[in-house]
């Protein structure tokens, strides 16, 4: 009997492993071979690693072989192009990074390394993490497992088709204002933005500062948890890193949801929401009840319809100053034909970035320019506030808050390249998790017309247990995780 | 209120991008997009309100002076598209 590998959970190929019934270079091969079978069509890889993660399987054998064990000692998994890695290129989905080879390894990316991950590749995004489709990588769109005439979300749409279609057993992305758990609703996987600090940022190439956070995609809230445990913890070279050690997520979970004091913001299921969203929703409410959960949909978070504003505000200023250092200079795409040195700066980056990148640059300069500082970025830091506090209010009669992930099901590519609003408005449910700095996971809650939807659940800061507790409560009794796209 | 040909050259001198004619065009109209729905801050009081630069209880993160190693000169250097002599070379600044 050859159990399928490609769709294993991490901890069911960690029993493979730990009873050596399979190697890790077994398991590796098969998710190359997945890998060449599937990706020209979903096209999640911008680079595979293929000798690397054959590697990286023959030190994980050696280590099982010496009798260790460990959740991912072994297991092959995807990196967001957005993780600086050692030796191997990190594109950012840019032209501006295209070739650029990091000397060093992102915290996040060696602390998998001394877990015993086996890296496959790195994923596809849109570019710079600015996007909400995979549509502005600088080299090709990703498509969605499920649907390939369909977006896969974004920005990190690689890593969660990725894990979708069978090509990694869980991969890590970033979330900025959605980038984890819009991808992972529409492809139907968990993804979750741990708390602010919570990840280290060290080596994770900055869009929005104070709100970029690094967190997995998994085919279950088990392996989730898993990979948290491994990434979580302070980092010296962080200094928003918070002090705070990791914890072990994985003995959260009881799969016991009774008791669980569960709010739903009004806000967050307006009359626009797709019906079939809403239905998928309300079901996923309803199994949580069933399990003794107590649902209050007497919530408000009265400045939601804000969001929006405070965040495109609030990303692109700080994009605009993080990505200032691409210069042409240092490293990275340079243009040196121009007569002067601003000449050849301004042609480096009209040239280096993308459209979606330029008007957010662009976007943030206005804001941050004199003249509109006061009335644009310091009442986006105020609003950001009141915002923190409407949430800091929910929470203290509720453990978690409940809504959708996304205001649709994938939406087809091309559909909203050409209105840059029309496609912020697909996040206006996950970014003022960002806002807030709290955690959220987004956890399969069925199909709409065959596209996967997923339920969103938000937590206090650093009360990552709890979510992660009510989501698998949630995954035990709705049973969807079984489902696999038809690749 | 669209911002006008003029205010999109301006931005985007401040952030050194060249634009060709189109963008220009297609960013003034974009961004005024997008600017007129940042109408909605409005909508909520802020009197009073301290601003939030970002959501950690932290402040002035000291680390002690210690010197430890750091990346290989070499190895940063190799990134640059030019150097000479140790140094990553640019144009001339002041001409």
């Amino acid at each position: 009997m050859t159990p399928d590998l490609h769709w294993l959970t991490a901890h069911a190929a960690a029993d493979l492993l730990a009873r050596r019934e399979v190697s890790s270079r077994e398991l590796t091969e098969a998710h190359l071979r997945r890998i060449e079978a599937v990706d020209p069509q979903v096209r999640a890889f911008i680079t595979v690693t293929a000798d690397r993660a054959l590697a990286d399987a023959e030190a994980a054998d050696a280590r099982l072989a010496r009798g260790e064990r460990g959740p991912l000692l072994g297991v092959p998994m995807a990196l967001k192009d957005v993780l600086s890695t050692a030796g191997i290129a990190t594109t950012c989905g840019s032209r501006m990074l295209e070739g650029f080879v990091p000397p060093y390894d992102a915290t996040a990316v060696k602390a998998l390394a001394a877990a015993g991950a086996v890296l496959l590749g790195k994923t596809n995004m849109d570019e710079f993490a600015m996007g909400s489709s995979t549509e502005n990588s600088a080299f090709f769109p990703t498509r969605n497992p499920w649907d390939q005439t369909r977006v896969p979300g974004g920005s990190s749409g690689g890593s969660a088709a990725a894990v979708a279609a069978g090509e990694a057993i869980y991969a890590l992305g970033s979330d900025t204002g959605g980038s984890i758990r819009q991808p992972a609703a529409l492809c139907g996987v968990v993804g979750m933005k741990p708390t602010y600090g919570r990840v280290s940022r060290y080596g994770l190439v900055a869009f929005a500062s104070s709100l970029d956070q690094i967190g997995p995609f998994a085919r279950d809230v088990r392996d989730a948890a898993a990979v948290l445990d491994a990434i979580c913890g302070h980092d010296p070279l962080d200094s928003t890193s918070a002090p705070q050690e990791g914890t072990s997520f994985g003995a959260a979970l009881d799969g016991d949801a009774a008791g669980l004091r569960i709010g739903v913001p009004r806000e967050y299921l307006p009359d626009s929401l797709d019906a079939g969203v809403r239905k998928a929703f309300e079901e996923a409410l309803g199994v949580l009840a069933a399990q003794g959960a107590q649902i209050d949909f007497e919530v408000s978070l009265p400045s939601t319809e804000a969001a929006l504003a405070v965040y495109y505000l609030i990303a692109p200023s700080e994009a605009s100053a993080n990505l200032a250092r691409y210069d042409g200079v240092k490293y990275g795409y340079s243009y040196r034909e121009g007569a002067s040195m601003w000449e050849n700066m301004e042609q480096t980056r009209e040239r280096g970035f993308g459209a979606e990148v330029k008007r957010r640059i662009m976007l943030g300069t206005y804001a941050l320019s004199a003249g509109y500082y006061d009335a644009y970025y310091l009442k986006a830091q105020k609003v950001r506030t009141v915002i923190r506090q409407e949430f800091e209010a929910a929470f203290a009669s509720h453990d978690v808050l409940c809504a959708p992930v996304t205001p649709t099901p994938a939406f087809r590519i091309g559909e909203k390249t050409n209105d840059p609003y029309a496609m912020y408005l697909n996040d206006v449910f996950t970014l003022p998790v960002n806002i807030a700095g709290l955690p959220g996971i987004s956890v399969p809650s069925g199909f709409v017309d065959g596209l996967p939807v997923g339920l969103q659940i938000i937590g206090k800061p650093f009360d990552e247990s709890t979510v992660l507790r009510a989501a698998h409560a949630y995954e035990e009794a709705a049973g969807w995780r079984v489902r696999h796209p038809p690749l | 209120m669209p911002l006008t040909r003029e205010e999109v050259l301006h931005i985007a001198r401040l952030a050194r991008i060249g634009l060709t004619e189109a963008e220009v065009e297609a960013y003034a109209s974009q961004l005024s997009n997008i600017i007129d729905h940042f109408g909605t801050l409005t909508a909520v009081d802020t009197e009073g309100v301290e601003p939030t630069a970002h959501t950690l209880p932290l402040r002035n993160v000291m680390a002690d002076d210690v010197p430890g190693p750091s990346l290989p000169q070499a190895a940063v250097l190799a990134l640059a598209p030019q150097t000479e002599d140790g140094y990553l070379r640019v144009r001339a600044v002041l001409e």
